[in-house]
């Protein structure tokens, strides 16, 4: 398979402070990766690198082929990636239709003159967004909320539309900010199987970040490790759920001292030993 | 519900080009009609939909009366509007030549309400684009521009539409500096400009004969017959037809796919990036358009009063617009609309007519104090105290947008929904916004 965004030597520096540091990254086209980490270990900041709302202090990030660097977030969107926020970041004061048809805004063709014109192409466009958009919401399970607005939807369904409004930017690569984090067991398993459905019936790639080590080890073909903005681990969950590194990273050092033999029986991954510091 | 846009087409009928009914401040007034009413009936078929789904139900319904309340409402303003001329003269008002003025402060609200109200972005200059647009037109057509001293007099309305566009221009070159800016910063930055732009004409006194302002500004005319200064019912009906173009415009604008790049932007800028959204681009144009709109008005107003100089555009301009803004319901293009008429009837006619019975009270035996009392001079004073009145009473403005409404309702169906924890943090989180928002 052929990856579809690729890192080499990703970096960021904000003064003193090295959040990513040299990070070598790869996922393939329709693949489930995650990224994890203890809190500070540079996951966001290495999203916000992806999507572009920081730019790489050294290193490349390249988009199926293309280079991201200095790329604007706008860009970013229409190149075909999008993304969701760890603290959910909706158009609060808009309808859940508004923000899904917001996150249309790079495939629709309007111009100004157009929409006050109101030409018959563009009737027709904002038709079929709007009916898109009653699609998206009905396919992330908010059917008939449309008119509801954003910051009056309960905590979970606010998840939910930020993940069909970053659908609407028609993405090939789905940046999930922590999609689970703040929701009950129930709440977790809706949203786990959610993102299972985003691979098998809209064919995306999806990159999450997430605390839930359950939701992680379920739905992920790779797992990254950073801690301290450098990557320790990389591997399947299998791998990374006995990396000596990763005990160490989440429980201290003297942890990582007992699973350790189990860890050497089990087969010590290879892409993985790569990344031991 | 995919009948959404099909909706009988709202194409403007004759002089009514607000036709499109009162409740158009979302952009799509007529949406909710159809579906609510399907809704409505699938209600009353079925009695046993979810407790949730009815409530939605039962609140498009009240949604829908409102509309056609708003409907009624527009229809009778619509008439009020287009028969004032004669109901003035009937009625013996004499306030044609308050209502004009005020006409072309309505049509400067609007176009700031592009900016403020709909971008989010606090501009306390605007008045700078007044004043470019009335001084376009004087350099066009006055005889104490250099550029009609050599020949070169422009007729009116081509000078309208070139005062249009320049003003869209330097909605541009004042916008791009702003752009890395919000909130408090951006609020300065356009104090400054909207200070700077008046002196720059004071002190150009080669362009624009500096404090001695300019005069004969050009008039519109139909053929060789001109409009007069005097001619105030003409002119009223020509700033009416300006004023029902600049609505129906922007009305399209906040209902099309930039209207709705522009309230994301307003909500969220990084999320609205994140979305697709340029955020430059988008910007600009809501500088742009916004600062399009007191092109016209600019334009007319130094027709109407055939003279211009720089003190017309100072500071208390700007700041009585960003009122009118607010006061009406900020985004809500009708609550603007009612805003201006309001506060420009306050401004123009009624502080004088106050003034006046107090100064006839004082022949009375006993008020002969009242003669020294005049409220012309503590005008500001008034105005200040209305404001702040009616920030306390109703932050939300005189007609928040109905959409507003109707989700506070809303709310409650939304609410039995949630996990308990949750639930209590997000009403103290939507409270917690509710006053920030009543702040803006």
């Amino acid at each position: 398979m052929a990856s579809i965004l690729e890192t080499r030597g990703l970096s960021k520096r904000f003064g003193g402070l090295l959040a990513v540091s040299e990070v070598d990254f790869t996922i393939e086209e329709r693949s489930i990766a995650s990224l994890i980490g203890p809190n500070g270990a540079g996951k966001t900041t290495f999203f916000n690198m992806v999507a572009g709302l920081y730019t790489p202090s050294a290193g490349e990030i390249a988009f199926r082929g293309r280079r991201l660097n200095g790329v604007k977030p706008n860009q970013i969107t229409s190149l075909g990636i999008a993304r969701t926020f760890q603290n959910i970041r909706l158009f609060s004061n808009m309808s859940a239709l508004d923000n899904v048809l917001v996150g249309m805004h790079s495939r629709l063709k309007a111009s100004t003159l157009g929409a006050v014109l109101r030409t018959p192409s563009v009737v027709a466009e904002e038709r079929q967004a709007r009916e898109r958009a009653v699609e998206l919401l009905e396919f992330v399970g908010l059917p008939d909320r449309d008119e509801v607005w954003a910051r009056n939807l309960p905590y979970g369904d606010q998840r939910r539309l930020e993940i069909a409004r970053a659908l609407a930017t028609q993405p090939a690569l789905l940046l999930l900010d922590e999609p689970t984090a703040g929701m009950n067991p129930q709440e977790t398993n809706a949203l786990t199987d959610l993102i299972r459905r985003l691979r098998a019936e809209l064919d995306l790639t999806i990159f999450l970040i997430e605390h839930h080590m359950r939701v992680v080890m379920g739905i992920s073909d790779r797992v990254t490790v950073l801690d301290h903005g450098v990557k320790i681990a990389e591997g399947t969950p299998h791998e990374i759920q006995r990396h000596p590194a990763v005990i160490e990273a989440y429980l201290g050092r003297g942890a990582s001292v007992a699973p350790a033999p189990a860890a050497d029986g089990a087969g010590r991954p290879e892409p993985a030993a790569e990344a031991d510091r | 519900m995919d009948d959404r846009r099909s909706t009988p087409d709202d194409r403007p009928a004759g002089a009514g080009v607000p036709a499109r009914e009162g409740a158009g401040s979302d952009g799509r007034p007529t949406d909710g009609v159809a579906g609510g009413m399907a809704v409505a009936a699938a209600d009353t078929v079925s009695r046993d939909v979810p407790e949730a789904r009815r409530a939605t139900a039962s609140q498009r319904w009240a949604e829908l009366s409102e509309q056609r309340r708003n409907r009624v409402l527009f229809a009778v303003f619509a008439i009020f509007v287009l028969a004032y001329p004669l109901i003035d003269r009937g009625l013996g008002w004499n306030r044609m030549g308050s209502m004009n003025p005020i006409l072309v402060f309505v049509l400067l609200a609007l176009g700031l309400n592009i900016v403020v109200g709909f971008a989010g972005l606090l501009d306390l200059g605007y008045a700078a684009f007044f004043a470019i647009g009335g001084y376009t037109v004087a350099f066009l057509t006055a005889p104490q521009s250099p550029l009609v001293q050599r020949g070169f007099q422009t007729d009116f309305w081509v000078a309208l539409i070139v005062a249009f566009v320049v003003a869209a221009v330097f909605g541009v070159i004042l916008g791009a500096p702003t752009l890395r800016l919000r909130g408090d910063y951006l609020a300065i930055v356009t104090l400054a400009f909207g200070e700077i732009v008046p002196r720059t004409f004071l002190n150009l006194e080669g362009l624009t004969n500096g404090s001695k302002g300019m005069n004969p500004i050009g008039r519109p005319h139909a053929g060789d017959v001109e409009l007069l200064a005097s001619d105030q019912v003409p002119w009223y009906y020509l700033i009416l037809a300006i004023l029902a173009f600049s609505i129906f415009v922007i009305n399209r604008l906040h209902g099309s796919r930039l209207g709705r790049a522009w309230m994301a932007m307003r909500e969220d800028e990084i999320a609205a990036a994140s979305m697709g959204i340029d955020l430059v681009k988008t910007k600009l144009l809501a500088f742009s358009l916004g600062a399009s709109f007191s092109g016209f008005g600019g334009a007319m107003y130094a027709s109407m009063l055939q003279f211009i100089d720089p003190f017309q555009f100072d500071f208390s301009i700007s700041i009585m617009l960003l009122a009118m803004v607010i006061l009406g319901g900020i985004g809500n293009l009708w609550g603007v609309l009612f805003g201006g008429l309001l506060m420009g009837a306050f401004n123009f006619i009624w502080v004088e007519s106050a003034a006046n019975w107090i100064r006839s009270l004082s022949t009375n035996p006993g008020l002969g104090f009242l003669a020294a009392v005049d409220l012309n001079n503590s005008k500001l004073m008034l105005f200040g105290g209305a404001l702040v009145l009616m920030m306390l009473l109703r932050p939300e403005g005189i007609f928040p947008s109905a959409q507003r409404k109707a989700e506070l309702k809303g709310a409650r169906a939304a609410i039995p929904v949630t996990v308990p924890g949750i639930e209590e943090s997000l009403h103290d989180a939507r409270q917690g916004e509710q006053v920030a928002g009543g702040g803006r």
